[in-house]
């Protein structure tokens, strides 16, 4: 019997997503699943009911029906008390939860016996990124921080130069590197503007760079480190070190994008009111963090305030205002965890708590609270081959296994050939001297002409000099009937018969080589 | 036609043959140097049949060998598929190693060849006629088994017996051994029994030299036997006193030896132990599977064609890299019809072509060709490996280990060092592969694993049709 996954309309004021689109819906039903959709669920993302009606699901007019009819429900924001209310007696629950910061919602969850999976808990490992949705909204929110600066700064943010005058391009300073700084640099820099960033990992600049921004590094040496106190003492210098560095960048840039988080801890300050001040008027500030307190001391949570005429950007629904974007990427992080919950692909979800990634998503199990995971382990590895009985590989042995028996060949081939020019040297006649001349320069001028030949000519270059090398002919068309009188002795049958098998072989090779390597070149063209 | 008239043509002949390989240098002059390949020839071979040293009595002999075996020849280009090229190559060049041969043994029983030496002209005459049959024997035999692991009639796995290489060198000085014994040999029949022993020798050798190598590092062993198939023609032209044989030998041999040298420093191998025969493949199998600890970790993200053909739409510049998976589905055409419709589109679609993609140098390029390919869009690895970073699609068709990225970035791996083409740096990049498994060198590739990397699992001419009618939709 397959379950229903059911989606409500999110009912937190301004929130404007939707936890799956009708795209993701024809998946989940391919997975065995059957989805209800509660009527205007996608509204706010410009999904109307017919599509999602078109896409399979089934539409439900209210939140109490279909609360009351899904198995498992999928939802963006973490249930109100009244939706906690209406979830079934040993139901299963998906949505962004953060249960360190709502420990009594986790508690009346368990106590309805629920299921609960996390999404802002799935563990991050590389395996798990398909549903890392923190990752997927921060991406987003990086985005419209830029939009939303863009639209309260009054100015482009490419330089131009018009017939009306020249327009400086506006300076970006986004502090933080993460997923939601990166997207910030990318959609920053693609509107034009300067952008620098700072973080305190300095291993990001590279990233940083690779979007078109520039790396503000804090200089902080690491003078004065004594024995205890360490990591103190550095730690407060580096702030003060980088206070300065926010301070200097304030006076010259003119949109600040702040994005510093600290998992489980208020959001750290780094813009302070009299930085703020230093801006030049109409400069913007998007503080990303806002929800988690703000990293600029002037921020209004949720709110658009203008402060010492800097217009501070507080908004913590950035991804709710891209709704059909974040929705869609939503979806497919859910869609992927619902992958990872029906392996058997039979509509029925399996919580496997040996599964690294579901153990940590989870935070209520069957009515007990599950939260925190176990420490994850450091990398999931693909299942290892067995290893075969192979012998260890020896330094200096490298991938040409036989490489010091090759040496040993060389040595002798070496000397045989060095006996061999002793031997020519001291008894061979002029006249061998003499084709071993042409031999010996042959071979260079072959050495210079190949060289010429074009790598993607390769294989005619073969065919053709296979067709040349059929010139082997003139050697059993000499031997076929020689002006000698057949002396006594002379095998001529013998003879004659292996000279026309050669020529016959070797005439296979003249035409065959050359016919080829004409059908081959004529493919070639521009 | 006097002894110098045919002199003069050869010479002639001999200018031919080194303009038709100059003319390969861009495929706009290559046409013409095949026809100047052609006429030399047809110079060198009248030359001879008219010259001197064939009287009348042989003439019809020789056009009806050379009916029968041109009927053959051209019938083999006619009709071979452009993916079968590698093997036709083999099995033309263990023609040129069996004619060497026969004409060895043609020359030894000759009396009134052997008589015109004394001395010293005769031990150098003998030892070239044995060198001659040595060279002949072992690329005949050597390229008969080519021949058969790329058309599959041999598998493709290296056969590997103990102590090969002491079986080698013991071959080696028994050869020797024979070859003193030959010299020394009073008459004819007296020379025959080493002269024979010695053959079969030298084609267990050809034999056992290819049978040790496996499919993947066939461009390596088809243009080494490349090179040998001169260097018989060379020893016969030593053997019969003949210039233009000795040129034309030392023009093939060094043009194969340099293909060699090219495939080897494009797979990181050494160049001497490839020459010599036998190279090890053992030891980079065995190191890749102790390798576990540069195991890569992670997920590998598989997408179907629908996915691929909208990756493709969006992006503006496009780099495939072909293999021999290519190859074996035959998927040219419709990846020449997916460029196609992408070039209309505006999408920047060009080739990256690793040296030892396929199973022969230019295979690749040999392919894109037949399914009309515009050259120019055909890149070497040096011309578009740093155009990676600014490509937003690099679609991987059946490759594997060219595009390896352990070879730059883990110094334990067995193909470290190895150049490779760095489809990793493109915004993403698509491997078209039937299933998991590592490639010929046996080593898994972290590429599979890296977070812009997505797999397209299926057979290739398949997928690639789904992606092209998902493209065309």
């Amino acid at each position: 019997m397959s379950q229903v996954i059911g989606v409500p309309r999110e009912t937190f004021a301004g929130e404007k997503r939707v936890a799956t689109v009708p795209e993701v819906v024809e998946k989940l039903i391919k997975l065995g699943f059957k989805v209800a959709v509660q009527s205007g669920a996608g509204d706010a993302a410009n999904f109307s009911d017919d599509v999602y009606r078109a896409a399979g699901a089934q539409i439900v007019a209210d939140a109490a029906g279909l609360w009351a009819g899904s198995d498992i429900v999928f939802k963006v924001r973490g249930p109100s008390p009244e939706e906690v209310g209406l979830l079934r007696e040993g139901g299963a629950l998906v949505s962004f939860l953060w249960p360190a910061q709502n420990p009594e919602l986790l508690q009346k969850l368990a106590a309805r016996k629920a299921t609960v999976l996390a999404m802002d808990s799935v563990p991050r490992i590389s395996r798990a990124q398909k549903l890392d949705a923190l990752s997927s909204m921060a991406n987003i929110g990086g985005y419209r921080a830029v939009i939303e600066a863009a639209h309260h700064f009054g100015r482009f943010f490419t330089g131009q130069i018009t017939a009306a005058g020249k327009v400086p391009p506006a300076k970006v300073f986004i502090i933080g590197a993460g997923v939601a700084g990166l997207a910030a640099i990318g959609a920053a820099a693609g509107l034009g503007a300067i952008v620098r960033a700072n973080d305190t990992r300095p291993e990001v600049a590279d990233q940083i760079r690779s979007l078109g921004g520039e790396f503000v590094p804090v200089e902080y040496t690491e003078e004065g480190s004594g024995a205890g106190g360490y990591a103190r003492v550095m730690s407060d210098g580096f702030q003060k070190a980088q206070r300065e560095v926010f301070a200097k960048q304030a006076k010259e840039v003119d949109i600040i994008i702040t994005t510093a988080l600290i998992p489980g801890k208020p959001a750290p300050r780094l813009i302070t009111a009299e930085m703020v001040q230093s801006m030049k008027p109409g400069s913007v500030i998007v503080d990303m963090a806002a929800e988690q307190g703000g990293n600029c001391e002037l921020t209004e949570p949720g709110k658009v305030v203008v402060k010492h005429g800097v217009t501070i950007i507080g908004y913590a629904d950035l991804p709710s205002r891209l709704a059909k974007q974040s929705s869609t990427l939503y979806a497919t992080n859910l869609f992927r965890l619902a992958e990872e919950l029906c392996k058997t692909k039979d509509g029925v979800i399996n919580v496997n708590m040996d599964d690294e990634v579901l153990r940590g998503t989870t935070v209520v199990k069957e009515g007990s609270i599950t939260w925190p995971p176990p420490a994850p382990k450091l990398s999931a590895a693909p299942a290892a081959k067995p290893a075969p009985s192979a012998p260890v590989l020896k330094k200096g042995r490298g991938h040409g296994g036989g490489a010091p028996m090759s040496g040993n060949r060389l040595a002798i081939m070496f000397g045989v050939a060095a006996a061999l020019f002793w031997f020519i040297g001291a008894y061979a006649p002029a006249d061998f001297l003499g084709h071993f001349t042409v031999f010996v320069l042959a071979c260079f001028v072959g050495y210079m002409v190949v060289w010429n030949v074009t790598p993607a000519l390769h294989t005619p270059l073969m065919s053709v000099t296979n067709a040349i090398s059929s010139i082997i002919a003139i050697g059993a068309l000499v031997q076929i009937a020689p002006p000698v009188t057949s002396g006594a002795g002379r095998p001529d049958d013998w003879i004659r018969w292996l000279a026309v098998a050669g020529i016959a072989l070797t005439a296979v090779n003249m035409f065959g080589g050359f016919a080829v390597t004409q059908r081959m070149l004529a493919m070639f063209r521009k | 036609m006097s002894q110098s008239l045919a002199s003069v043509a050869y010479i002639g002949a001999t200018i031919l043959f080194i303009l038709s390989l100059g003319g390969l240098s861009n495929p706009e002059s290559s046409r013409r140097g095949n026809l100047y390949g052609m006429i030399g020839m047809t110079i060198a071979v009248l030359a001879t049949v008219l010259g001197p040293r064939v009287t009348a009595a042989g003439i019809p002999w020789i056009i009806g060998a050379m009916l029968a075996g041109g009927g053959v020849g051209l019938y083999a280009a006619r009709t071979v598929q452009m993916t079968q090229m590698p093997e036709l190559v083999a099995l033309m060049h263990s023609l040129v190693g069996l004619a060497a041969m026969l004409v060895g043994f043609a020359t030894y029983i000759d009396p009134a060849v052997s008589s015109q030496y004394t001395g010293a002209a005769k031990a150098i005459h003998e030892m070239e006629i044995y060198a001659g049959i040595l060279i002949g024997a072992v690329t005949f035999s050597g390229s008969v088994i080519a021949f058969g692991k790329l058309s599959g009639k041999i598998g493709g796995k290296p056969l590997l017996l103990p102590a090969r290489h002491w079986l080698n060198l013991a071959g080696l000085l028994i050869v020797i051994y024979f070859g003193r014994e030959f010299l020394r040999a009073e008459s004819m029949s007296d020379g025959m029994k080493p002269l024979i022993v010695m053959t079969v020798i030298a084609l267990l050798f050809g034999i056992h030299m290819v049978m040790a190598i496996g499919g993947a590092d066939m461009p390596v062993v088809v243009s080494m036997l490349n090179s040998y198939s001169g260097w018989a023609a060379a020893a016969t032209g030593f053997m019969l006193s003949n210039d233009l044989l000795i040129v034309v030998g030392a023009l093939v041999g060094s043009s194969g030896a340099i293909l060699s040298y090219i495939m080897c420093n494009a797979m990181n191998r050494n160049f001497i132990s490839v020459i010599a025969g036998g190279f090890g493949t053992g030891g980079g199998t065995a190191a890749a599977a102790h390798s576990s600890d540069g195991q890569p970790a992670g997920e590998v993200v598989p997408v179907n064609a629908l996915e691929t053909a909208e990756l493709l739409r969006d992006a503006k510049s496009v780099i495939i890299v072909p293999g021999y998976g290519m190859a074996v589905a035959q998927a040219q055409h419709t990846v020449n019809d997916i460029t196609r419709h992408l070039r209309g589109k505006g999408v920047n679609v060009r080739f990256g072509i690793h040296p030892v993609a396929g199973r022969m140098p230019g295979h690749m390029n040999v392919l894109l060709a037949e399914a009309k390919v515009p050259y120019d869009i055909v890149m070497e690895m040096d011309e578009i490996n740093e155009d990676f970073p600014d490509t937003d699609v690099a679609m991987v068709i059946g490759a594997n280990d060219i595009v390896n990225p352990a070879a730059q970035e883990d110094p334990a791996s067995p193909i470290a060092g190895m150049p490779v083409l760095e489809v990793w740096k493109a915004k993403t990049s698509i491997v078209m592969k039937r299933s998991m498994a590592s490639g010929y060198a046996g080593v898994d590739n972290p590429l599979f694993y890296k977070d812009n990397n997505r797999m397209l699992f299926g057979d290739a001419k398949k997928m690639l049709d789904e992606v092209l009618a998902a493209l065309k939709a």
